[in-house]
């Protein structure tokens, strides 16, 4: 065998320097891929829509193809905005968030009241097998079942049942979660002062698991606002401002899939893009805030 | 059994008490055993002896394990714990545990008025203020925090934050106080304080205490339970109990032989 020489080891260490700088390099570069897209996401929503932005854009209905063609032809900015969008995703937002969050939160604490149970375990299974289960088939089922059924027609129920079911894994999985982060000591300390079991969950453990349970919650619903393809066989769409839970809707992400298809009114996906991304990002930043403030 | 003293009067007091988790194994066997009233009674026994059960079984907290099983009575105060409902034992037998547990989101003052709070028993302020200041002061804490009672209970150190949850089981104005383990998450200054006040708290109280540490049981405790392997082996004045054991298994643990 050779003798070790000083010099082997000083090519060691040059190899291993290289090696490094290599690691490094490919670790910011791919980060830098990783955030790429978001950025030029937002600029070009930024670029391309901002100009569309102002409060009628918020507070009207859109223009008839026929407008925005005259407007576009005279170099003019598309008139008028998506408030039917606006208002129909909030009504199905809120609906399904009725649906949703009782739901889940109930079923999250059973979850994680009957760890080993059996039936408990199918529960979670299934729970996450929803979660996999593709939007475009969760509208598909709503169609089927309340479109044919229930409401004999495309509706907003529909458009929210759609969503509710595709929030409800979240919610089930955040309150499991956040609930077994809580010190069991917690929830004993409430039980030894003789306070009946329901009374503990609603005033003691949904109260200290508040911010993990608001923060699935926000992610749920910035998860349904963008959600088209289950809107597409439910909601259907509608020109108008409706309010009404048994009648069509539209909603941001169906207004962004109708302007595409319509060249006169291609432009208006930019800034509809912009205002359903700006929702979403604050829902996030919110979400994130709010997960900071974990319960000790 | 000689190994066990009788007591008269007593406040508490269990008689051929089982209690099995799984069917067949026994946590707690056959215990029967009287508590005197304003006194301190520590239970000891190595790890798994049944104690925390044999604890947990007088406030009927033993009962969250859905598999549980329990024979035999326990009479608090001349009524069987096991015929009201638990909730009802709950408020006559206050708890304080290993760890300091108050609830993060309330003020020092809410956690004091808990029971009540979280209850739904209605008091008015001045009832209200009067209770916490009692508890509070009961507990020695009054003065360290009175200035900051709406302030939230999770920023008090480690042993305020017991005598804390001490406070909270007082409110209530409990039968017996049972505690398990109150000390062993507290550093050796917060222990002391601990110690005497249970000392000082049973001029009013009957306190009734698991312990790991046996030097604590043989400072501030007036009885001592030995158990092992679920079993009751002995029971009598601490003083008595440490210096001349009548069964050689509390004589072997006393001495660190095992535990």
């Amino acid at each position: 065998m050779d003798s070790y020489k000083p010099q082997d080891f000083k090519q060691f260490l040059n190899r291993r320097k290289i090696k490094d700088q290599v690691a490094h390099g490919l670790i910011v570069g791919l980060s830098v891929v990783t955030i790429l897209p978001v950025i030029l996401i937002i600029s070009k929503l930024l670029i391309e829509g901002i100009g569309q932005i102002s409060f009628n854009f918020i507070l009207e209905t859109p223009p008839d193809s026929y407008e925005a063609m005259t407007a576009v032809a005279l170099g003019d900015k598309i008139p008028r905005g998506i408030a039917n969008g606006i208002t129909g995703t909030l009504l199905m937002v809120t609906v399904a968030s009725v649906m949703a969050i009782p739901t889940g939160i109930l079923t999250g604490i059973y979850l994680y009241e009957n760890p080993g149970s059996l039936k408990a375990g199918l529960t979670r299974n299934v729970t996450e097998i929803l979660q996999g289960v593709p939007s475009i088939v969760l509208g598909l089922i709503s169609y089927l079942w309340v479109v044919k059924h229930i409401t004999n027609g495309f509706s907003a129920l529909a458009g929210s049942i759609s969503l509710a079911i595709m929030m409800l894994p979240m919610i089930v999985k955040t309150t499991e979660e956040t609930f077994k982060m809580i010190s069991p000591s917690i929830k004993e300390a409430a039980l030894a002062l003789g306070v009946p079991y329901y009374k503990v969950l609603v005033r003691v453990m949904i109260p200290t698991g508040f911010s993990g349970l608001l923060t699935g919650i926000l992610i749920g619903i910035s998860r349904i606002l963008g959600e088209t393809a289950p809107l597409l066989l439910t909601a259907l769409g509608s020109s108008q401002i409706n309010l009404n839970i048994t009648e069509p809707v539209s909603a941001i992400p169906l207004l962004i899939w109708e302007f595409y298809n319509d060249p006169n009114m291609v432009e208006l996906i930019w800034s509809s893009s912009l205002l359903l991304m700006g929702i979403i990002l604050i829902l996030n930043l919110t979400a994130r805030k709010v997960a900071f403030r974990t319960v000790k | 059994m000689n190994n066990i003293i009788t007591i008269k009067n007593p406040v508490l007091s269990i008689h051929d008490l089982y209690v099995s988790y799984e069917k067949g194994k026994y946590a707690v066997k056959n215990v029967s055993v009287d508590i005197k009233r304003n006194s301190v009674t520590a239970i000891m026994g190595p790890s798994g002896c049944g104690k925390s059960t044999l604890l947990r079984a007088v406030n009927r907290m033993h009962e969250l394990y859905a598999t549980i099983q329990t024979k035999g009575s326990i009479i608090l105060n001349g009524r069987d714990i096991y015929q009201m409902p638990a909730i009802q034992v709950r408020r006559l037998a206050g708890m304080v545990f290993q760890r300091p547990n108050p609830f993060p989101t309330m003020s020092i003052y809410e956690n004091v008025i808990a029971g009540f709070k979280l209850n739904g028993i209605n008091l008015k302020k001045a009832q209200r203020d009067e209770i916490v200041e009692r508890s509070l002061r009961d507990v020695t804490l009054w003065e360290e925090v009175k200035d900051v009672l709406y302030k939230k209970g999770s920023f008090l150190s480690g042993g305020q934050q017991q005598r804390l949850c001490i406070a909270r089981a007082l409110a209530f104005n409990p039968e017996i106080i049972l505690l398990d383990e109150p000390t062993s998450a507290l550093d050796p200054i917060a222990t002391s304080k601990i110690e005497d006040l249970l000392v000082k708290l049973k001029e009013h109280y009957t306190i009734l205490m698991v312990t790991h540490n046996m030097s604590q049981a043989a400072r501030m405790s007036d009885y001592s339970m030995f158990m092992y392997l679920g079993e009751l082996v002995e029971y009598g004045k601490t003083k008595d109990m440490f210096t001349r054991p009548k069964d050689r298994r509390t004589e072997e643990y006393l001495t660190g032989k095992f535990g």
